[in-house]
């Protein structure tokens, strides 16, 4: 288990005053201005050294992100860092623990990301629901600023940085990054195509990078400590800590910070109680958010806990929004609810998405009920995948992900239940 | 594509514009974006519209806002009319949200809206006639690990189930909003019963975990 003096967020279940004093005491805001000092090379290189991947669910690395961004501008447009705090995607709620209770770290992390970018700007893109961790991330940038630790000469570096919050107002897509970026800009959030990227051509025309809390936070303490150090947790490329967030059937769901890698099975025994009536009244896991393939419990058994080998089982880390659910769930309208939320979410602006998620919803419904045939399955399954890879955004792969998931898995107890249904139905009409 | 906004015929008012205080706060907001960029405060003048307009939008509001950000009145209805947060017809004095994605469903969100529906007399969408209610079914609210939630207004009502969704009712229909967060003996997202991580760590004056 990670010990708690490697543990990032030492303020998660807001124990602590979460204000500039008592952040300052856990450590925050320490020697920033001698790591502005370092300069932008020596910030990106430290953050490659470290391999943290991107913490919003795609795992890209952070480092080499950052170094997409344009050294020099010919042009005169300014760089601008925007940070992805939509938390939305289902299962997941770490971000929301690191706004409202750790707000200092992803202040400092904004200013020093935004050097080792160039960036002079940023912009906090925050969900809507969340208003109150919203109120006190404003209060720690209010702070921050009147402690000159940002703004004009930010910690006496030398160094100018402004940094803005802006509320969204309930829309999913908005956590994909360009749909971000034109909810910023006042429209609605509808992804555009790429490229050009935004590290080209981000919010109002001008070079940008959009990174999700987590990554951000955990940026300072990175820096202070060393990347070697944040390097030496978990396995080759799948490196560093994670906050967790497990829902549904265990005995005591919670957020926690765990070494990347950790086995499944021990993150839901050690943290979480276990699961509801025993490690095996485990039905299956939904490992990362709602948007990757549910896994049955015998690769639950032994699976690690980062990208690549959640990748390996065809699944994926995503936001390490772990979903439990124990024998008594209803698997098929766990993942029918699912196909409602990207029914709901989708923007509309692509075919497949706008139609599909709609289509594969209503067929989910019918086989809630086992009200289909055997040959529907497939249907389904073949427009799933005429759904992913033929949109504009990640949204129709999200949609088709989790039904591929449940037709890979638990094709039997979808056949079960067309065959229940069938019986039952064969039944009354004979009765009549 | 939301579908949250039914086309019913609302009785709107003629005409909307910001208290004095109201005008203030929008102007600084209008500030934190770039000269020319002033279209990218139309989410939070629309929240504060509706918070001055009894928790809705009336199609004034999105005029008057198009207004003051030089926008066409389209590029304002369109925003409203794409985010779920927005209500565009009355709504009653409490607006409860019941999320209903499958972290929630998983523990109970069905018996947490039934209770609602069943003590409220209301379905889904519907407001009581005394206009004290509403209740409506949304997507994952982000609290997952203290599910099932119910948002009132700006706040969070966490670990739910029948027994207390049942107080939570019973009190705001006496008109006393009770205090938000976790609705059992929880320290937020920690396991019930108490952190078993950080327990460890003491914090003094030089920012060091002793």
């Amino acid at each position: 288990m990670l010990r708690d003096e490697d543990r990032i967020f030492t303020n998660l279940y807001g124990i602590h005053d979460w204000h500039l004093a008592g952040a300052q005491k856990r450590g925050d805001w320490s020697g920033t201005k001698d790591l502005i000092l370092k300069g932008r090379d020596w910030l990106v290189e430290e953050m490659k050294t470290s391999n943290l991947r991107g913490r919003g669910g795609a795992g890209f690395p952070t480092g080499m992100k950052w170094s997409f961004m344009p050294k020099a501008s010919p042009d005169g447009r300014p760089s601008y860092l925007v940070v992805n705090a939509d938390e939305s995607e289902p299962g997941t709620c770490k971000d929301r623990d690191i706004l409202r209770h750790d707000p200092h770290k992803l202040v400092e992390g904004c200013l020093l990301a935004s050097v080792a970018m160039g960036a002079s700007a940023c912009y906090i893109y925050i969900r809507g629901e969340f208003y109150n961790e919203a109120s006190n991330l404003q209060v720690a940038i209010d702070e921050a600023y009147a402690a000159g630790l940002i703004g004009k000469n930010a910690c006496g570096s030398g160094y100018d940085f402004e940094l803005y919050l802006h509320r969204g107002a309930g829309a999913y897509i908005c956590g994909e990054e360009t749909a971000l970026l034109e909810s910023l800009e006042g429209r609605k959030g509808q992804p555009r195509l790429k490229p050009p990227f935004p590290a080209q051509c981000g919010l109002y025309g001008c070079p940008t990078t959009v990174n999700n809390v987590e990554t951000i936070a955990v940026v300072p303490t990175i820096l202070r400590r060393g990347g070697n150090w944040f390097a030496g947790f978990g396995r080759p490329k799948n490196n560093g800590t994670k906050l967790f967030c497990i829902s549904g059937h265990v005995n005591k769901p919670c957020t926690v910070e765990e070494e990347m890698g950790i086995p499944l099975k021990e993150l839901l025994e050690k943290h979480c109680g276990g699961v509801r009536g025993g490690w095996d009244n485990l039905l299956g896991v939904i490992p990362g958010g709602s948007s990757v393939p549910v896994l049955p419990k015998s690769i639950c058994d032994t699976v690690l806990m980062d990208f690549d080998a959640l990748r390996e089982v065809k699944s994926g880390l995503g936001t390490a929004a772990v979903i439990v659910m124990d024998k008594s769930t209803d698997i098929i309208a766990a993942i029918a609810r699912l196909a409602h939320f990207y029914k709901h979410e989708s923007c509309g602006q692509c075919t497949p998405c706008r139609e599909g998620t709609g289509w594969m919803w209503r067929v989910m419904e019918r086989l809630v009920k086992g009200n289909a045939s055997v040959e529907e399955i497939d249907m389904l399954l073949d427009v799933s995948y005429e759904i992913e890879g033929h949109t504009i955004c990640a949204l129709g792969d999200a949609a088709a992900w989790p039904i591929q998931g449940l037709i890979r898995h638990f094709r039997p107890v979808l056949e079960e239940r067309i065959k229940n249904y069938r019986a039952t139905a064969v039944g009354r009409s004979h009765a009549a | 594509m939301s579908g949250a906004h039914d086309d019913v015929v609302v009785e709107q008012p003629a005409s909307f514009e910001f208290t004095a205080e109201n005008l203030e706060r929008a102007k600084a907001i209008i500030a934190k974006y770039p000269e020319g960029r002033q279209a990218s405060a139309v989410l939070p003048l629309l929240y504060i519209a509706q918070k001055q307009h009894q928790n809705w939008v009336p199609r004034a509001a999105m005029d008057y806002i198009g207004g003051l950000l030089d926008l066409a009145p389209i590029r304002v209805y369109e925003v409203a009319t794409f985010y779920t947060m927005f209500n565009l017809k009355p709504v009653g004095t409490y607006f409860l949200q019941v999320c209903r994605t499958t972290s929630c469903w998983l523990r109970g969100s069905d018996e947490v809206t039934e209770t609602c529906k069943r003590k409220l007399g209301i379905d889904i969408g519907g407001t009581t006639p005394d206009g004290k209610f509403t209740l409506v079914e949304v997507e994952c609210l982000g609290a997952c690990v203290n599910a099932p939630v119910l948002q009132l207004h700006d706040d969070l009502y966490e670990d739910l189930n029948v027994e207390l969704t049942e107080k939570l009712l019973d009190s705001l229909a006496r008109g006393v909003v009770p205090p938000k967060g976790s609705m059992i003996d929880r320290q937020t997202s920690a396991p019930v019963g108490g952190p078993d991580t950080l327990t460890t760590l003491r914090f003094d004056g030089d920012g060091n975990a002793a």
